[in-house]
């Protein structure tokens, strides 16, 4: 305290803070190389880094193509991914620190992109591509290569998370090596629009934080009982007879927008139109294509299931398909097919003598696979495939080989998977993943320690488990509540169908988790905290 | 406080009279009708009558006036025509505010007046209140009483409603300790607050994580007790900003600096002032709750609690007390020494009752009354007859029913929080058992009964941040707010339900920025089954 000026004194103490300092620094680095995979969510194949680090400057780092690429800047697809990348890394930070802190050591200045095959630059992802990469991050140029840009797009977001802040604030790599392909194929969210309307902009704000988690399918339960907000070209009363208000819909545009958001991020829209159950808004813009219910002789007034014995009902379908085939590109349409309600089948005097004249006695599920099997027949006349909730194999005798079914019930759910891939067909897990079902806690653990492949069966039956998804269902969740309800605890169910199946260690997980919820935060996704503590973003 | 069958009866009528049904939380009295005025945004104001105590100037309604005109009519209000022809019958242009007892600038207290009385009919469009915080109420409700068209016209119903408060102290906590919430989060849950009728900001500043409290005595506290001293604190001028907010809106601000437990992140910022654990012979390393054996710890508290008195105008302070760990006093020669000395034998009870004891001194000294949670009532400590027990436990050591019953056996006045742990979440509309709960549903004398002086939501932090605050809170804190508000006869799940959705739609559309948002009025903004949250 006696020296207060800034004379000579000082500078001894000046020296030894720097070298105190300088100790620090080599710690932190040690540090680094201690725990090499820093804080990368979902956890690549194979890490490898090294103590040495590169430092980045804003001003003079760029995304490259390398000249024996197979894309260039004429993929759109890629030059959209560097932009947002480069943002994400850079971000706000931008203008606080700009190059001038550069110091020592060796720059990192580009990171170069090669795509080995035909890009499918303009192609829509699918359950087949592929997703794989490598990563050698080193001075002053690193790669990034992959067979298509699906594994670029992986790629991107596994550099993005590599790089950090050191000490000083400069944003800083260590060198590393990385390869990485996903565990499964399909790695899904469900959110559910009838229930709650979720404006266009929450959904592209979930299509962000998919893509920080690697996740490939949004599965968008669009419609079902309570509203019917997708517009249709063919049938425009469904949603103006069955949505909440005409401005809780989405149209034809909106849509298209959504497609093209998603594939930008190599995600793929899975679209399901659930029948014959959960179709209450159909009806109000659609006559004649719900079953009158009856309360002995006479019509009830209220309805019930489709009603699968009239011919208008598959023309109308049909038609309805058609048009959804060519809106939605991808090669599958999830159909439903879950908690079909029997007491109104029952009641109805018509359906009582269909039944009769089919054979099919009092066994109603016979009248729901027929039903199923009319539908499954139509979209693969439209040259799509199927997927379908579990109870389609529960109830049907006989199934078009090669329709996944969608395992939802909690309820013995290893024992369904080791039914349904017995008998052949591919399967999505979910039961363990209804993420609606909210709890006091650190519930991401129980998500976590979920393997998808627990169940009794062979090699082969194993491989027919082709992914899983958490499913948000809307009950309690819109526009207001989805974004932190979603994450981080999907990002459990994300590391866990991208990544190892031997990632498991939950210490390990929780620290890594905390670092990707305030990166998630910082990129603009209101993702809740994991435990008590902190982010620096947590004023923004 | 008690409700009649009069009352409920013409409760029960009302709840079918139309627009009334949008009131959250429900009015003591009410009597509304199909008749409708007329009210025309432009023409509109709100007027102090000539016999009013206040009048302009006055801080708190001056305030208030300019916030329910923008929440009424918002930036949409320039654009209407003017009406065309005379002034009618039907019109409604101004709304007629009378405050019996003057004072504009004094701070809410647990005593204050909030009753008020509104009558909007042929002659009068008229608020009448004892105080500036009955106005405050009286104006939340008018502003949920009006309504609008499909076409865009705003009207109010014929309506005569007298109301007041069931309990005086209606509160909600939050927890800054464990997540640190930017002022921001504070400020958006005071308006919402004031939008339930909530009056008492409950502000659990620091516990163990983080200590965000900047304090000019002891700045050394946020320094090295913070989660980061230069973002995650609040300021001198943050924690005046928060009080004032508070004030404009009836809200009083209830500070909790918890010890002797919960103080790990007091230790870096005061060495000496935590307990040093013992592994056998010798330190540990780690640290337990407050050292309640040294003299140094009675200076830092005086000085430190001198500081927090002067600073939170509240008559009261919470102290906290709950969840004292004894192992760490335990395993401590110097306190085994003390406790010797002091004959307190084995029972760290008597050790905690001194400290606590000593500590509620030091604040009687500097004039202030104080909340303590039940555990100081549990172990015993003797404290003062004026001192209000919070009680939380919901199971242990016994159901929190029979806690009240026997804290106010005692003779002490209680607050209830036990059944209202919002941070506690589950799959369903969890907000119908946290509306049923009955505050006075324990075994008591009316006496007894009358010594509760109301409840308070609790958001704990430990999950919490401003990332899901608002939505985890809102709407299901309405549920203890009416709870707290309205006759003890208002039950009726499917009424709440009604009235609850209608409710929330309107938070909602309040949280959408001004310049893009439409009217707040209008009406299914969403449609929405089960109502649960709003905004984030």
């Amino acid at each position: 305290m006696e020296h207060r000026g800034l004379g000579w004194p000082r500078l001894p103490r000046l020296l030894e803070l720097l070298a105190a300092l300088a100790v620090q620094a080599v710690r932190a680095s040690a540090v680094a190389a201690a725990s090499p995979d820093l804080s990368l969510w979902p956890m690549p194949l194979s890490v490898q880094t090294t103590p040495r680090v590169l430092h980045l400057s804003p001003d003079n780092f760029f995304f490259g193509h390398s000249s024996t690429s197979k894309a260039g800047p004429s993929c759109s697809l890629l030059q959209e991914a560097f932009r947002r990348y480069y943002d994400y890394i850079f971000g706000f930070y931008k203008r606080h620190h700009g190059s001038a802190d550069l110091r020592v050591g060796v720059e990192l200045q580009q990171l170069q992109v090669s795509v080995v095959l035909d890009p499918e630059c303009d192609a829509f992802p699918k359950i087949s591509s592929d997703e794989s990469y490598t990563l050698l991050v080193k001075g002053p140029v690193a790669s990034l290569t992959a067979n298509r840009v699906w594994g670029v797009l992986r790629g991107l977001e596994t550099f993005s998370q590599l790089i950090y802040q050191d000490f000083y604030g400069t944003f800083t790599v260590n060198e590393s090596n990385i390869v990485d392909s996903p565990r499964f194929p399909h790695r899904g969210i469900l959110i559910d629009t009838s229930r709650h309307f979720l404006s266009i902009k929450s959904i592209f704000k979930t299509l962000d934080a998919m893509a920080f988690n690697k996740f490939n399918v949004l599965h968008w339960h669009i419609v079902d009982d309570p509203s019917f907000p997708y517009q249709s070209i063919t049938f425009p009363g469904l949603s103006q007879k069955g949505s909440y208000s005409s401005s809780h819909v989405y149209t034809p545009n909106d849509v298209r927008m959504a497609i093209e958001y998603a594939r930008l991020r190599g995600i793929r829209i899975l679209p399901e139109f659930d029948s014959p159950g959960h179709t209450q808004s159909w009806g109000e813009g659609q006559k004649d294509l719900l079953t009158p219910c009856y309360n002995g002789k006479d019509p009830s007034g209220a309805f019930g299931p489709i009603n699968p014995i009239w011919n208008t009902t598959y023309s109308f379908l049909s038609k309805f398909f058609k048009e959804i085939s060519t809106v939605f590109p991808d090669e599958f349409i999830h159909l439903g097919g879950d908690e079909v309600d029997f007491d109104c089948w029952a009641s109805n005097p018509e359906i009582q003598d269909f039944m009769r004249d089919k054979g099919f006695g009092r066994n109603f599920k016979k009248l729901e696979s027929f039903y199923m099997q009319a539908v499954l027949d139509m979209i693969s006349a439209i040259n799509k495939s199927s997927i379908v909730w579990q109870e389609v194999f529960d109830d049907a005798s006989k199934l078009t080989p090669g329709t996944v079914i969608q395992v939802w019930k909690v309820e013995d759910y290893t024992q369904e998977q080791s039914k349904v891939t017995e008998a052949g067909f591919p399967v999505i897990l979910s039961a363990p993943w209804y993420l609606d079902w909210i709890s006091y806690g650190q519930d991401w653990k129980k998500y976590y320690a979920v393997d998808p492949l627990s169940f009794e069966g062979s090699q082969e039956q194993k491989k027919l488990v082709i992914g899983g998804e958490a499913c948000l269902w809307g009950e309690y969740v819109d526009a207001t509540n989805l974004t932190p309800r979603l994450w981080p605890r999907a990002s459990a169910v994300g590391e866990r169908l991208w990544s190892h199946k031997d990632v498991r260690g939950l210490e390990d997980a929780y620290r890594r988790l905390i670092v990707h919820r305030c990166r998630m935060l910082r990129r603009g996704i209101a993702a809740e905290p994991v435990f008590t503590g902190y982010c620096d973003e947590d004023r923004m | 406080m008690a409700g009649s069958a009069l009352w409920f009866s013409l409760l029960l009528a009302a709840a079918f009279a139309g627009r009334a049904t949008a009131l959250w939380p429900w009015p003591q009295y009410i009597q509304t009708s199909e008749q409708s005025y007329t009210i025309f945004p432009h023409t509109f104001q709100f007027q102090y009558h000539v016999s009013s105590a206040a009048q302009v100037g006055c801080s708190v309604l001056d305030e208030a006036f300019q916030r329910y005109r923008d929440l009424l009519f918002g930036s949409v209000s320039f654009h209407f025509p003017q009406p065309m022809g005379k002034w009618h019958m039907s019109e409604k242009n101004s709304l007629v505010i009378l405050v019996v007892t003057p004072g504009c600038d004094q701070f809410p207290s647990l005593e204050s007046v909030e009753n008020y009385t509104l009558t909007i009919n042929d002659e009068q469009c008229f608020l009448l209140s004892e105080t500036v915080w009955g106005a405050l109420r009286g104006l939340e409700t008018f502003s949920q009483l009006i309504w609008r068209s499909p076409e865009g016209t705003f009207y109010i119903n014929k309506t005569e409603i007298e109301d007041f408060p069931r309990f005086p102290h209606r509160g909600l906590l939050l927890d800054t300790s464990r997540h640190y919430l930017p002022l921001a989060s504070i400020l958006d849950t005071l308006d919402v607050m004031a939008y339930n009728k909530f009056n008492v900001f409950h502000w659990h500043l620091v516990d163990d994580p983080s200590f965000p409290y900047e304090s000019f005595t002891f700045p050394n506290l946020t320094k090295k007790g913070s989660y980061n001293p230069a973002t995650h604190i609040y300021t001198a001028q943050d924690v005046k900003e928060v009080i004032e907010y508070a004030r404009l809106r009836g809200i009083r601000v209830l500070a909790e600096f918890d010890t002797p437990g919960h103080t790990l992140s007091w230790g870096p910022g005061v060495p000496g002032l935590l307990t040093p654990c013992y592994s056998g012979s010798h330190p540990s390393g780690t640290f337990g709750p407050v050292n309640p054996a040294l003299n140094n710890t009675y200076e830092f508290m005086s000085a430190f609690f001198l500081e927090i008195s002067s600073v939170f105008p509240d008559f009261y302070l919470h102290l906290g007390g709950d969840e004292v760990d004894f192992t760490c006093w335990k395993s401590n020669p110097d306190i085994q020494a003390f406790m010797k000395k002091k004959g307190f034998g084995d029972d760290f009870k008597k050790l905690e009752s001194f400290y606590i004891q000593t500590l509620l001194d030091i604040v009687s000294a500097y004039g202030k009354g104080y909340v303590v949670w039940q555990e100081v009532f549990d172990n015993k400590v003797k404290v003062q007859p004026d001192t209000v027990i919070q009680v939380w436990r919901e199971k242990m050591p016994v159901r929190y029913t029979k806690e009240m019953e026997l804290v106010t056996s005692a003779g002490f006045r209680a607050l209830l929080s036990a059944p209202w742990y919002l941070n506690h979440i589950t799959y369903g509309p969890d907000w119908k058992n946290i509306y049923m709960v009955e505050p006075l549903a324990f075994e008591g004398s009316p006496e007894q009964k009358a010594l509760v002086i109301g409840g308070e939501a609790c958001m704990w932090g430990e999950y919490v941040d401003s990332t899901n605050l608002v939505p985890r809170l809102w709407p299901r804190a309405g549920a203890v707010a009416e709870r707290l508000w309205s006759n003890k006869m208002l039950t009726n799940l499917d009424f709440a339900y009604k009235r609850l959705a209608h409710f929330r739609c309107e938070l909602l559309s309040l949280q959408i920025p001004a310049n893009t948002r439409p009217h707040p009025k209008q009406e299914s903004l969403e449609v929405s089954p089960p109502p649960r949250n709003f905004g984030v």
